[in-house]
């Protein structure tokens, strides 16, 4: 149960982490200034609700390794982020699906956590909560007003859903270990979340007048540690300092 | 146990949390911890120690760190040597912790104090009805509901045509 229970934490810390890092490649280059900020801001929440994660996991693998050993110390194949998480920004279109994919999911998912027998994961979730609905929110916005814009806007951000899609299926699936710490009264069902998720998907693309893509593919692993080529890139940037000068702090 | 005159420690506690909550929010420095309901709790044991508790307002707020620095410093200035400050998330701060004096001078130093009684769960579109700080007209738009901090929001007033801070709510 321990290590069932820290593996459940370190996949939600780094799913944070890693969304976290990809939105703060953002910096200097958004389109306007207000979403540069908006993007950051969304980063740096994510960054916080990581943080707490990272610390509650070591406390819970009682080895002594804390955020800091957790986040820059741990080779890829070691990171269990949902493999949503890791895609690249490419344009604005696919960073505000992925951002909208994820956010539609962590709403019920940080809710149903709240109600968590565990005090520190509900205390996480309930603070959490309140940010990702100002996340949602954003990601959903940007969704209406690109899949209703101009056609290019439009056909870009169609591509991105169907870019995108088939990741989303991992963020719902219970393994061993997910189940495990479901079943002792600390986790969360993620399947019976799916509804909601469909729901939200759905009214938005309504609105946006964009096409929910077919359930035709799905990839997954990220949760056992296999994951796409662009994992070690994000981690060779994240992990740098720690990785060059070992112990730095500031 | 039964004594109408406060107890030493009491009184210690007193002057602890007074001291605690002269604290300013780095980034918004007419507001004290205390104005902001980020000072939870202050304790000082038997033994000396005083134990600042304090709630992030935000997550990923980077001002907790600089918050937690000037809370040592003040104490220190107060006579507490023994000082640890703790960091709770539960329960979730909320703007509706903001005292009413932390409303008026968020105010006075133009940014529009949180909507009231909002805190819960918003609609997917809800948006505020926020009134400018500067000139009181409720004729204003969202640029933005991320500032320049975690907790404000860009707003535009179509009144006066200025540009005004939010401090959302959460």
């Amino acid at each position: 149960m321990p290590d069932a229970k820290f593996k459940y934490v370190l996949r939600l810390a780094d799913d944070q982490l890693i969304l976290g890092q990809r939105l703060g490649e953002w910096c200097g280059h958004a389109p306007t200034l207000e979403e540069e900020l908006a993007l950051a801001n969304i980063g740096l929440d994510l960054l916080g609700q990581a943080r707490s994660l990272f610390t509650y996991a070591g406390e819970i693998e009682g080895k002594g390794r804390g955020e800091d050993e957790l986040a820059f110390l741990r080779p890829e194949r070691e990171y269990l982020n949902a493999l949503l998480v890791e895609q690249p920004n490419g344009d604005f279109a696919v960073t505000i699906v992925r951002q909208f994919f994820h956010a539609a999911f962590m709403v019920p998912f940080w809710s149903a956590m709240a109600a968590s027998s565990d005090e520190t994961l509900s205390a996480i979730a309930a603070k959490s909560l309140k940010e990702v609905e100002y996340h949602l929110r954003h990601s959903s916005e940007w969704v209406i007003r690109l899949g209703d814009g101009t056609a290019e806007s439009h056909r870009r951000t169609q591509d991105a859903l169907e870019e995108l899609w088939g990741y989303a299926s991992e963020l719902f699936e219970m393994d061993e270990v997910a189940l495990e710490v479901q079943q002792s009264g600390i986790g969360v069902d993620a399947a019976a979340l799916k509804p909601e998720w469909d729901a939200t998907v759905n009214a938005v693309l309504e609105r946006a007048s964009l096409t929910r893509p077919a359930d035709s593919w799905s990839q997954s692993g990220g949760r056992t540690g296999q994951h796409s080529e662009h994992l070690g890139h994000i981690l060779s940037e994240l992990q740098y300092m720690q990785r060059t000068y070992p112990g730095l702090s500031w | 146990m039964v004594s109408a005159a406060p107890s030493p420690a009491l009184t210690k506690n007193a002057k602890a949390w007074k001291a605690a909550a002269t604290v300013c929010d780095p980034e918004i420095p007419v507001l004290t911890i205390a104005d902001l309901g980020v000072l939870r709790d202050v304790q000082v044991a038997e033994t000396g120690e005083a134990v600042i508790t304090i709630t992030p307002t935000y997550s990923g707020c980077p001002a907790m760190l600089v918050m937690e620095a000037d809370i040592l410093g003040a104490m220190r200035d107060a006579g507490f040597d023994d000082v640890r400050v703790e960091t709770v998330l539960s329960p979730a701060w909320t703007t509706d912790w903001l005292s009413d004096a932390g409303r008026e001078k968020l105010r006075d130093y133009g940014i529009a104090p949180p909507v009231r009684a909002s805190s819960s769960r918003q609609a997917l579109f809800g948006k505020d009805s926020v009134d400018c700080p500067q000139c009181g007209s409720s004729n204003t738009e969202r640029v933005s509901e991320f500032g320049s901090t975690s907790c404000k929001a860009l707003y535009r007033c179509r009144a006066c045509a200025e540009p005004f801070d939010y401090f959302k709510c959460l």
